[in-house]
């Protein structure tokens, strides 16, 4: 494809791999595009470890840009250490709300939440789109914010790149979501519901309200990514300031197979393909579109080959996707083999 | 006098509802024939951005928007084969393959559309369909302009929608395929050849998103827009649960939802003070509302997502 442009693609290449590990300033670059990605794949993770299936990251990154924004610019004259996690915090419940909605739609009145997810993205964008142009607007021409105080913008932490705090904070959330979900009774109740709602049911787990609290934290988890693209990159709102960090996140959660090191990995790896397909579209003309494309044929390809894999015994269905609970599916149609593990497991 | 001009605004308006309603209700009456026979496909977005970007390329190198559209549902029949192949033969998650069709016309559309058409600022002409007045039923006042001025394509789409319903519960085939997403194994029982059933499903719904496409790139908007579809595919998805599985209900849902559309852009132009973005999230909005008002009483096919596999439990 990229050689029916009339580009070499082993120098297309080239600059992708340049610009994404080339020196120390890509290698930053690609850190700072993982940050968002780390948090948007915890996000989809975190709802498929509950049987549910969160494809509203880049809404929810969206309302978490814009409480953070807010935050940032209007509350004034209070110090670093306090202001930047209170930003972050009205990032994280800004995105919580915007997956609880959904969710609490989805428990109560079993509606599916992938469309809800979707269209709550289109309904955030276009409500960030009104306060950019309106209530929060700078004076001036521009739709953006004014820029955030000083003390809510992230520090550099390697200097002169642009890599900043926001690192240790995505470090800190795929710790996190190691901790919660294997270390609390909470995360057990996510996971036994993930793996098969009726059984965790029997076992007494409420479905409902763990669903609906599952998607409202992964929709915080993608609002931490629009407060970190806020406070450590852009330090302002602006319409459209996501390249599709919630999209990605999709791909990285699938890829990453929900566990954290896998989202980590993905991140990165997803990172270093948005950083150096900016610098292939700056070197060679290539659209950064593309990396859509080598995402999907990731996707298909990881995903096809979970399921080409040779089963062991011929008799169990869904045997070769045995890790990963079947999101949706396995929640809403239990398989019967699945209810005496689950109940084992909580005895 | 003064009913003469409320008469023409309604009429004005049903025929943008029509209009805006066509992508969807195309695109959800494929979406009728996967849910039916058991499977999600939330691709029917990116499909259709590759049908709109196909529909412009046949039109400006073959001269006439018909040859367009053939390509257009040519592409979506291509799109909807190799969707089949991955939920039917290798039985990977639907959810999950329907995302990544999604990712690839988005990334394909914008990539393809500039190695065709170069960057340029001018934007490539097409021509692109005209409207055809439908001899004296257009005449029918208010409700003629909006369902007999319409162009071609949304006249097709109407005589589909009959169409699938008449296959869907009139026909053995129609039978056969709802058989096969209520219980498969039962289908397979009485000799109905499960997976060519969702595969013609997959075929069928994939020509109706890229003539959906289509329609869109040279009927409503007239041209090729990087993700032009914004969305009316999962709106279309949506029309599909609303109308509970049936195309006549999916049409129904998909005019509500024009309308809603169409009554945004009217809003708008009287100069209504109600900011802009807020008129654009109605059609989104309607969209949940109307799911959690109805969906408790649809249920969708008992076998929805479930691949199938024929040698089973023992």
């Amino acid at each position: 494809m990229i050689a029916l442009m009339g580009v070499s693609p082993l120098r297309a290449y080239g600059y992708l791999l340049r610009g994404a590990f080339g020196d120390l300033n890509s290698v930053a670059e690609t850190l700072v595009k993982a940050i968002p990605l780390v948090f948007t794949g915890l996000s989809y993770a975190f709802a498929y470890r509950c049987g549910l299936i969160n494809i509203g990251a880049e809404g929810q990154l969206y309302m978490g840009g814009l409480a953070t924004a807010i935050v940032g610019v209007y509350v004034k004259g209070i110090p670093a250490l306090i202001h930047v996690p209170l930003a972050l915090t009205a990032g994280f419940l800004a995105g919580a709300l915007w997956g609880l909605i959904p969710g609490v739609l989805k428990a109560r009145l079993g509606v599916s939440e992938i469309i809800n997810t979707i269209m709550m993205t289109y309904i955030a964008q276009l409500f960030v789109g009104y306060m950019v142009t309106g209530p929060i607007k700078e004076p001036g021409y521009f739709p953006q914010t004014a820029l955030v105080e000083p003390s809510a913008m992230l520090p550099k932490i390697l200097p002169p790149t642009r890599l900043h705090l926001g690192l240790v904070f995505a470090l800190l959330a795929v710790a996190a979501f190691w901790v919660v979900l294997w270390g609390t009774p909470y995360g057990f109740a996510v996971r036994a519901v993930g793996l098969n709602a009726r059984a965790a049911e029997a076992a007494g787990i409420a479905p409902g309200p763990t669903m609906a609290s599952a998607l409202a934290v992964a929709g915080g988890f993608a609002g931490l990514a629009g407060s970190c693209e806020i406070l450590g990159v852009q330090f302002r709102l602006l319409q459209g300031f996501s390249p599709g960090f919630g999209w990605d996140g999709i791909a990285v959660g699938l890829l990453g197979q929900a566990t954290p090191l896998g989202v980590l990995a993905a991140a990165v790896f997803f990172g270093a393909l948005r950083a150096g397909g900016n610098v292939m579209q700056r070197g060679v003309g290539v659209p950064v579109a593309v990396i859509y494309v080598v995402q999907a044929i990731i996707i298909i390809v990881v995903v096809a080959s979970m399921y080409l894999q040779p089963r062991r015994g011929w008799g169990r269905p869904g045997a070769g996707r045995a890790r990963v609970p079947a999101a949706g599916v396995t929640a809403a149609n239990p398989g019967a083999e699945e209810v005496p593990r689950c109940l084992t497991v909580s005895c | 006098m003064l009913d003469s001009v409320v008469l023409t605004t309604v009429s004005d308006f049903l025929q943008a509802a029509v209009r805006m309603a066509s992508p969807i209700f195309i695109a959800a009456v494929g979406l009728v024939f996967t849910g039916r026979s058991g499977i999600t496909n939330i691709g029917a977005e990116g499909t259709m951005l590759m049908g709109s970007l196909a529909a412009v390329i046949g039109a400006y190198f073959l001269g006439t928007p018909g040859a367009g559209l053939l390509v257009a549902m040519l592409v979506g029949l291509l799109v909807g084969l190799f969707f089949a192949y991955l939920v039917v033969s290798v039985k990977a998650d639907q959810i999950v393959m329907g995302m990544a069709i999604n990712l690839l016309g988005l990334g394909a559309t914008t990539t393809f559309f500039r190695i065709v058409f170069k960057i340029s600022t001018v934007p490539p002409q097409v021509t692109a369909f005209s409207p055809w007045e439908v001899p004296l039923l257009s005449r029918i006042p208010v409700l003629g302009p909006a369902f007999f001025v319409q162009i071609p394509v949304v006249y097709l789409g109407f005589v589909l929608v009959g169409v699938a319903y008449f296959v869907l519960f009139r026909t053995t085939w129609g039978l056969s395929v709802r058989a096969v997403g209520e219980h498969p194994r039962a289908a397979d029982t009485v000799g109905i050849n499960v997976l060519a059933v969702r595969y013609a499903c997959c075929l069928v719904d994939g020509l109706m998103a890229g003539l959906a496409g289509g329609y869109l790139s040279l009927g409503l908007l007239r041209g090729f827009t990087e993700n032009m579809v914004a969305g009316r595919g999962f709106i279309a998805l949506a029309a599909v649960t609303f109308g509970r599985w049936n195309p006549l209900g999916a049409l129904a849902a998909s005019l509500l939802f024009g309308a809603g559309d169409a009554l945004q852009l009217r809003l708008q132009a009287a100069g209504f003070h109600v900011p802009y973005q807020f008129m654009l999230m109605l059609p989104y909005v309607l969209t949940m509302v109307a799911l959690a008002g109805l969906v408790g009483k649809s249920r969708p096919p008992a076998a929805t997502g479930k691949p199938y596999e024929r040698a089973s439990q023992a």
